[in-house]
């Protein structure tokens, strides 16, 4: 059972835990992820790893709210616990000093992207920031981005806030050289990143969660295709070179269970959500 | 009874197998094989000659005291007889199920000579399910400590087998096991229908009982390596039992549209996640009414004869080698065949042809005949020209294998490996760096679950024997 030290909402159905589990607080590193099983009849969910104080033993995530599982998750409190959470999984992110680096991130994972800025500015490098979600009211960590980053750029869906879309990060690639870009998000937003960056030969990384179910290797639903060739999600990555991985297919496989998914979070509401606590 | 001269009156037929009937067991997920009735038990029992010089026992990987524990179920004593197993393997219902004991110890029998041989795997499956449902709750001695640790990495055949043999010698075992869940391959790879999970939970809670302490969801590798479990964690030996969980694919066309699952993949929702209750259970699966499963042994079986209770409407095992080929047990063959799945032989797949939104709608063949034998010893298919032809398919469940996941191997430096992946360890389990031990299916590549055990037994002996000696 793991504990729920703290839990915070960053943005609507976005929160973020901080979990006592000091075994993985101890080992995590910036890029692994966790799969989180709520109890016994719950299924097996990956999160990238957003934060971990080995002082306090604890190891945070951030989830959004959007299917069955993630809402049940967002009812639970400070106190209450989590069946199981195993972790950390995947290779961890390569972190040196490449110079100047351009992070893009997009809705929920701006939290975990938080870190890997951190990790980057210890190393050394400079880092232009940008955070971009659907609306205005999505975007978070706005401040904390700001003090981290040589420069931050807002970007949403609708231009609710900052620039409308991905296609400002054209000038910006135009004004600026950078050594290497880490883009995480979407999978759409991951594409369009990749695609924008191809031009100029500028090395981008994207995190794949394609679903899984044991996260380790095991079962290969995770597999995606990058350079032509299979490759597992949960043990070969989750981190690739985006010039290489095959998007579509990608969006595809990540979409084949969609009718199932959108029954059991039916159910799950119909139900009455929280209220009934699901358990 | 006449003791004395038993001959004559001993049946040269085995007692039947209660069975689920197959039209009714194809829709459902309890057990197939409903077990001995105590009259039944005590009937087979009576055939056991208690031979001076047993050869049963030879064939056993754990060295089960075959004519021992059948002495006492035909006294009647069956708690007793149950103990007498648990003397040498800590996993009786679940060996007594999924042991091929055709090819072990019942083939070594001597009434098998005359007629069948004694059904021990059965009788071992009566006196453990009667333990575990009327018996007392048993004892655990207590033996005196060691003052030596071990961590087993993996709670499988191998890991339960050797924590419970050096639980019992008195040292403090800790079981890492990747899953949320002990059991490995019992818990994730074999069906309910064959192997009841409750089963396996009460097996290895037998095994904490006698002082194991099992830690789930503790990737070894990844929150501790070896190297640190021996340095930094206090652990004076460490047996990796982490079997052969990675699944292969056949790298053709089409392999990763919707639809396509690999054999693990297929078997670890509807098993361990418990899709076959979705949405009671959260995690999902998706059954079309043309399933496919590729591959002839177990693994495929399974797979199979899972889809047919999950509602499909046919099922049809594909299998590039002829009947005779098939490494399933025959057992499972018949039994898939009664339930009405049907083998297609001597043809193998080359695409996968997807149709709406990127799932697959066909799958192309061509047919295969039998060449020279290969490396194994079976002949090999080779493809017969312009005999291509398509099935229509809308699930496809590829289980033409398994290898060992790499984790282990590649953050233990100094540690032995094949080519294949798999670690060196001698017949003792002794890899290349000492107080590291190794068995099972990731030593040997995919075998049984009672070879596992045995070779969790030898490892079990050389470590006790290892740390006894140890300054």
């Amino acid at each position: 059972m793991y504990k729920i030290i703290a839990a915070r909402e960053l943005a609507p159905k976005i929160k973020l835990f901080d979990v006592q589990a000091p075994e993985m607080a101890e080992k995590a590193k910036p890029g692994q992820f966790l799969i989180i099983i709520i109890n016994e009849k719950g299924e097996r969910i990956p999160l990238t790893i957003a934060g971990y104080d080995t002082a306090q033993g604890t190891i945070r995530f951030a989830f959004n709210e959007v299917g069955k599982t993630t809402k049940q998750l967002g009812c639970l409190k400070e106190g209450d616990c989590i069946d199981n959470i195993t972790g950390p999984l995947g290779n961890p992110s390569e972190i040196k000093n490449f110079g100047k680096v351009l992070c893009v991130a997009g809705g929920v994972m701006i939290a975990p992207m938080l870190l890997q800025i951190r990790a980057l500015r210890e190393a050394g490098n400079s880092v232009t920031t940008v955070i971009g979600a659907r609306i205005k009211d999505l975007i978070f960590f706005e401040k904390e981005m700001e003090s981290l980053s040589d420069k931050l750029y807002i970007a949403t869906d609708d231009g609710s806030k900052g620039h409308k879309g991905m296609d400002f990060l054209k000038e910006i690639l135009e004004k600026d050289k950078f050594d290497r870009c880490v883009a995480w998000g979407p999978v759409v937003m991951m594409k369009t990143v990749s695609q924008l960056t191809k031009p100029c030969s500028l090395k981008t990384i994207v995190t794949l969660m394609p679903i899984m179910v044991d996260g380790m290797g095991m079962c290969g639903v995770c597999r995606v295709t990058v350079d032509g060739k299979m490759r597992f999600g949960c043990v070969d990555g989750p981190e690739f070179d985006g010039h290489g991985v095959d998007f579509d297919e990608l969006v595809n496989r990540q979409r084949m269970l969609l009718p199932e998914e959108r029954l059991s979070s039916l159910l799950w509401e119909t139900r009455g959500g929280c209220a009934c606590g699901g358990k | 009874m006449a003791e004395s001269k038993p001959k004559p009156k001993i049946r040269k037929e085995a007692e039947p197998m209660p069975k689920q009937k197959p039209e009714v067991r194809r829709k459902n997920f309890d057990e197939v094989a409903l077990g001995y009735a105590e009259e039944q038990a005590r009937a087979e029992a009576n055939r056991c000659l208690q031979c001076p010089k047993p050869q049963c026992v030879s064939g056993c990987p754990v060295e089960v005291p075959i004519p021992e524990f059948v002495k006492l179920l035909k006294e009647g004593k069956y708690e007793e007889a149950a103990r007498k197993i648990k003397e040498k393997n800590s996993l009786p219902a679940v060996c007594g199920r999924v042991c091929p004991q055709e090819e072990q110890c019942q083939k070594l029998c001597v009434m098998g000579k005359v007629g069948e041989p004694v059904s021990i795997g059965r009788l071992e499956r009566f006196v453990a399910d009667w333990e575990r449902e009327r018996g007392t709750a048993q004892k655990t001695e207590n033996p005196t400590p060691t003052g030596k640790k071990v961590a087993v990495i993996g709670a499988g055949p191998a890991g339960l087998t050797v924590a419970a043999d050096l639980a019992k010698k008195g040292h403090k075992v800790a079981i890492f096991e990747a899953l949320h869940l002990p059991g490995g391959v019992l818990v994730y790879g074999i069906p309910e229908f064959r192997l009841p999970k409750k089963i396996v939970r009460a097996e290895a809670n037998y095994v904490e009982r006698l002082g194991a302490d099992l830690k789930l969801g503790f990737l070894v590798g990844r929150i501790y390596t070896i190297p640190e479990l021996l340095k930094e964690r206090g652990f004076d030996a460490v047996f990796v039992g982490t079997g052969a969980g990675l699944p292969a694919f056949m790298k053709i066309p089409g392999e990763n549209l919707g639809g396509v699952y690999s054999a693990n993949e297929f078997l670890i929702r509807v098993n361990l996640m418990k899709a076959y209750a979705f949405p009671f259970y959260d995690t999902p699966i998706r059954i079309g009414k043309h399933v496919v499963v590729i591959g002839g042994g177990n693994v495929a079986m399974d797979s199979a004869r899972s889809a047919l209770r999950l509602g499909a409407e046919e099922v049809c095992i594909v299998y590039r080698r002829s009947r005779e080929e098939m490494p399933a047990r025959q057992e499972e063959i018949e039994n898939a065949e009664e339930e009405g799945i049907v083998c297609k032989f001597l043809a193998n797949p080359t695409k996968f042809v997807g149709g709406e939104k990127g799932w697959v709608k066909a799958m192309e063949c061509v047919c295969m005949e039998l060449g020279p034998a290969d490396e194994s010893g079976r002949r090999r298919p080779v493809p017969v020209r312009g005999s291509e032809f398509t099935m229509d398919v809308d699930t496809v469940v590829v289980a033409v294998g398994r290898t060992s996941n790499p984790i282990i191997q590649s953050t233990t430096e100094g540690l032995a490996v094949t080519k294949w992946g798999t670690i060196v360890a001698d017949e003792n389990g002794k890899t290349s760096i000492e107080g590291v031990y190794a068995g099972g299916d990731i030593v040997t590549g995919e075998a049984t679950v009672i070879s596992a055990m045995g070779a969790g037994k030898k490892a079990a002996k050389a470590i006790h024997e290892y740390l006894m000696n140890k300054k």
